[in-house]
């Protein structure tokens, strides 16, 4: 292997949804947890769960086997938490996986105007072409959002984080 | 690449909250937004009936003096299975009087996080944001996001003419609100 190519290296990380496997780039992901209670409520988003909590923090759930394998999972045995971007900002999403994920280096190949929109790229890795997955295209935000967002901007300017606020009568 | 923990809390101000039931669902609501605490039939029996068109979950309003108030149902609102619920919120500087089941408890909240942004439907207006209390999560609603303002508008155009409404009833709800106790501001003090 030549050091150029070395350099085109990057790490990801593979996730199983059913018999599928997936890849996250690792700077999109931050843990890989246990199945915890997750707390649902009303709401109109499709495909979010509902929400589990993480270290003190609200952690929406994101089913995106539906999506990908075209089914629901029936058993999960983990949550890989990604970091979902939306400009600026960067959150948790709690993503249900089955199987252990794995931490991997390889090529990544570009996507082509052909692919579907949550394809971000391929990589090859044991013989297999796997999906490198656009979080972006897979979970809902606010490209769905009204523009007038009056908790949103609400909350942001009370807090430097943007997503917590202290609570104030 | 781990985001910062959150802020511990230490110094962090309290907020007063009413956590209620719809069905089997537990929201809260900050207890300065609720001008009063009543039962839905000392409400309702009072109250007419007004049918708008896409604005199903208001079945019944009150006026009071100049001041149309509409009877929210909170299970259609939120698209709960429950039954028409038992207890209205009369809630501070709007036009909803919200029908729930229950009140669970009163309690505080010293941190509300924002909704996350994967949630991106009315949601965002129903909810303030969501709080966590005793290792469980509960939104924590807005009292302005039950009635929007095409809903009103929708309810205004499909109010009857106000001689059409016995007078004597207005009065009996004026006086029957003023007896009431203002539990929004018991809460506060």
């Amino acid at each position: 292997m030549t050091v150029s190519s070395e350099l085109e290296l990057k790490s990801f990380v593979l996730l199983r949804l059913g018999e599928r496997r997936f890849a996250v780039a690792a700077d999109q992901t931050a843990e890989l947890v246990a199945p915890s209670r997750v707390f649902r409520f009303p709401h109109k988003t499709a495909n979010i769960e509902g929400v589990i909590l993480r270290r003190g923090r609200i952690v929406p759930v994101c089913d995106i086997a539906e999506t990908l394998i075209g089914k629901y999972l029936s058993s999960r045995r983990f949550y890989l938490i990604a970091l979902r971007r939306y400009g600026q900002k960067t959150e948790w999403v709690a993503l249900p996986v089955t199987g252990e994920c794995e931490l991997i280096y390889a090529e990544l190949t570009a996507a082509s105007p052909s692919d579907e929109p949550h394809v971000a790229g391929w990589l090859s890795h044991a013989g297999d072409v796997i999906e490198v997955l656009n979080l972006g295209a897979l979970t809902p935000g606010p490209e769905e959002v009204p523009s007038h967002s009056p908790t949103q901007s609400h909350l942001a300017s009370q807090s430097p984080r943007g997503s917590e606020a202290e609570a104030r009568p | 690449m781990p985001l910062p923990a959150p802020p511990k809390p230490g110094s962090l101000r309290a907020e007063q909250i009413i956590l209620f039931r719809i069905g089997e669902q537990i929201l809260a609501l900050s207890s300065s937004s609720v001008q009063e605490v009543r039962g839905a039939d000392s409400l309702t029996g009072g109250a007419t009936e007004i049918a708008a068109p896409g604005v199903e979950k208001v079945r019944q309003f009150v006026r009071r003096g100049p001041h149309t108030l509409f009877l929210v149902s909170g299970a259609a609102h939120f698209g709960l299975s429950a039954r028409e619920g038992i207890l209205a919120f009369v809630l501070r500087n709007t036009r909803t009087a919200l029908l729930v089941d229950s009140i669970e408890k009163m309690t505080a909240m010293t941190r509300l996080q924002a909704l996350p942004l994967s949630f991106c439907h009315e949601e965002r207006q129903w909810y303030r944001g969501l709080t966590a209390l005793d290792q469980t999560v509960v939104p924590v609603v807005r009292p302005e996001g039950f009635l929007s303002d095409d809903e009103l508008m929708m309810l205004d155009a499909a109010l009857p003419a106000p001689e059409v409404l016995g007078e004597g009833t207005e009065v009996a709800e004026a006086t029957e609100a003023e007896e009431d106790s203002d539990l929004g501001t018991e809460l506060n003090e």
